[in-house]
């Protein structure tokens, strides 16, 4: 079966450590935190990832107030990723433009707004319930925005994936345009999650949720003194073209989609399963058509919980642990986890070592844990890498048993 | 209460839902939609917030007395002087 080569042309993101690709990487390379502390409803001031982007640069105040912080992020980038491509909307058809996002979940920070309203100001009266409520809370709502934003008629979706999304949004994009649906893919994932306490009081219960005085130094995976979860928000969409189309065009190509896979454990709600997430990973491999020795950088999920940073570890090592080749690093370490946009804003961050052949480093990794050793783990600082870096493999994974896995090749025409 | 001080609630009230919107030279006699832009889900907007910043409520089939500033002050006057609670 013919498939069609598809390649990365635009990047916009918005991330705790910078609101385009080249700050977001000049402080990864640096070795700069983005985690602050974050006022949490109920729960007082938690480190959490914040971004700091202009909303009114692509946004009249009225869609702000309208719209949902996720549709804000997402109009954000998707704008920042367009410009970033070179694309004029005039120019094209905007009914061959697909949008498709992944989202850990969407509607938790709405829904509990107007709950906290209505028992704090109204007595529960629900005739205070905003008409705004529903269209806020549609699955779709933040791709959705996006398209009413910038008068796109083609198709547009979200892809639940749990914290899997960001890849999953990419993956959906490539497909797409190999089916034919669409000439142009505007992909990847965004994340408000930080602005719903429950999501914070979810992770608590579960003994999942990062806790240390410094929030710099909350977001530490492989570290024996990990103790869970920074959440974060963010986005990052990409510009997905097929390849004769961005070269027609004289698009500048920053990366072609190598393989993919999407697999699921099959086991539990909330337990990672290294059996499956390394099956996962072999089986992206095959369908990229390479050899663990030809991945140069595993950009790894690890969310600096003890368990699930051991679990992963497992299964890279069951892969990559006699690749003499391949170097690890983690990015939740600088910014948190950013949910549904992690995959997405992970990768982005990893993009640049195509051009630069750096690979950024793992920040807070003091004491590593013996359960989490990896050859070729970088820590510390930035590393360049021998020969440089052609492949990125790009691991996330999520809850319910979902994993996902990325690889991106350096595109040399 | 006045017509005057109604007509500035309901500004106020605009200001709040239409941000973008230039309220400086509005015309009370002309219906809001043919000078701003606004659309019904707005109108339901200026009914929640008179619901909640007044307690005042307007019934579905009255909604069309809030289309201009000076309809505005004539429908509620009355009910801002009864002391209308929601």
């Amino acid at each position: 079966m013919h498939l069609d080569r598809i390649v990365i042309s635009g990047i916009g993101l918005t991330s705790p450590l910078g609101n385009d690709l080249g700050t977001f990487r000049q402080n990864l390379l640096a070795g700069n935190s983005g985690v602050s502390r974050f006022p949490v409803r109920n729960m007082g001031d938690l480190p959490a990832g914040v971004c700091d982007f202009e909303q009114t640069k692509h946004q009249k105040r009225k869609e702000i107030r309208i719209g949902t912080r996720a549709g804000s992020i997402a109009i954000y980038c998707a704008h920042e990723a367009l410009h970033n491509s070179g694309l004029e909307l005039d120019n094209i058809d905007r009914s061959r433009v697909g949008v498709y996002l992944g989202i850990t979940e969407h509607g938790n920070v709405e829904t509990e707004t107007e709950v906290c309203q209505l028992f704090d100001h109204y007595d529960e009266e629900v005739k205070y319930w905003s008409h705004h409520h529903n269209p806020r809370t549609v699955a779709n709502n933040p791709a959705g925005e996006i398209t009413i934003n910038l008068g796109l008629t083609g198709p547009h979706y979200t892809v639940g994936a749990a914290c899997a999304a960001g890849n999953a949004g990419i993956i959906q994009g490539v497909q797409m345009l190999r089916l034919g649906e669409c000439d142009y893919a505007l992909a990847g994932g965004v994340s408000e999650s930080i602005r719903a306490y429950g999501i914070f009081a979810g992770f608590k219960s579960q003994g999942a949720l990062a806790d240390h005085e410094d929030p710099t130094k909350a977001s530490r995976p492989f570290d024996t003194d990990r103790n869970g979860i920074v959440v974060s928000e963010g986005g990052c969409i990409y510009v997905l073209e097929r390849l004769q189309d961005a070269q027609a065009r004289g698009a500048r190509i920053y990366a072609e989609i190598l393989g993919y896979r999407i697999n699921s454990d099959g086991t539990d709600y909330v337990l990672p399963n290294p059996e499956r997430q390394e099956e996962c990973i072999r089986q992206a491999l095959d369908n990229a058509g390479i050899t663990p020795s030809q991945v140069d950088l595993v950009s790894s999920h690890a969310t600096s919980t003890p368990q699930g940073d051991e679990q992963e570890c497992k299964a890279i090592r069951n892969v990559f642990g006699d690749s003499g080749n391949t170097l690890v690093n983690n990015t939740k370490s600088f910014i948190g986890h950013s949910m549904g946009a992690a995959g997405a804003i992970e990768l982005a961050g990893n993009i640049p070592s195509f051009e630069d052949g750096k690979v950024h480093a793992t920040l807070n990794l003091d004491n590593l844990d013996p359960a989490c050793e990896l050859p070729g783990l970088v820590s510390g600082n930035a590393v360049a890498k021998d020969g440089g870096v052609n492949v990125i493999l790009n691991n996330s994974f999520g809850m319910l048993g979902i994993n996902s896995v990325l690889i991106l090749k350096k595109f040399e025409g | 209460m006045n017509k005057e001080k109604i007509k500035q609630i309901v500004l106020d009230i605009i200001a709040e839902i239409a941000p973008d919107e230039v309220l400086t030279d509005v015309k009370p006699e002309v219906r809001l939609r043919d000078q701003l832009d606004l659309d019904s889900m707005d109108f339901l907007d200026i009914v929640m917030e008179l619901r909640k910043q007044h307690g005042i409520d307007v019934p579905e089939g009255e909604y069309r007395q809030l289309e201009s500033l000076d309809s505005c002050a004539n429908y509620l006057l009355p009910k801002f002087e009864s002391g209308a609670t929601a």
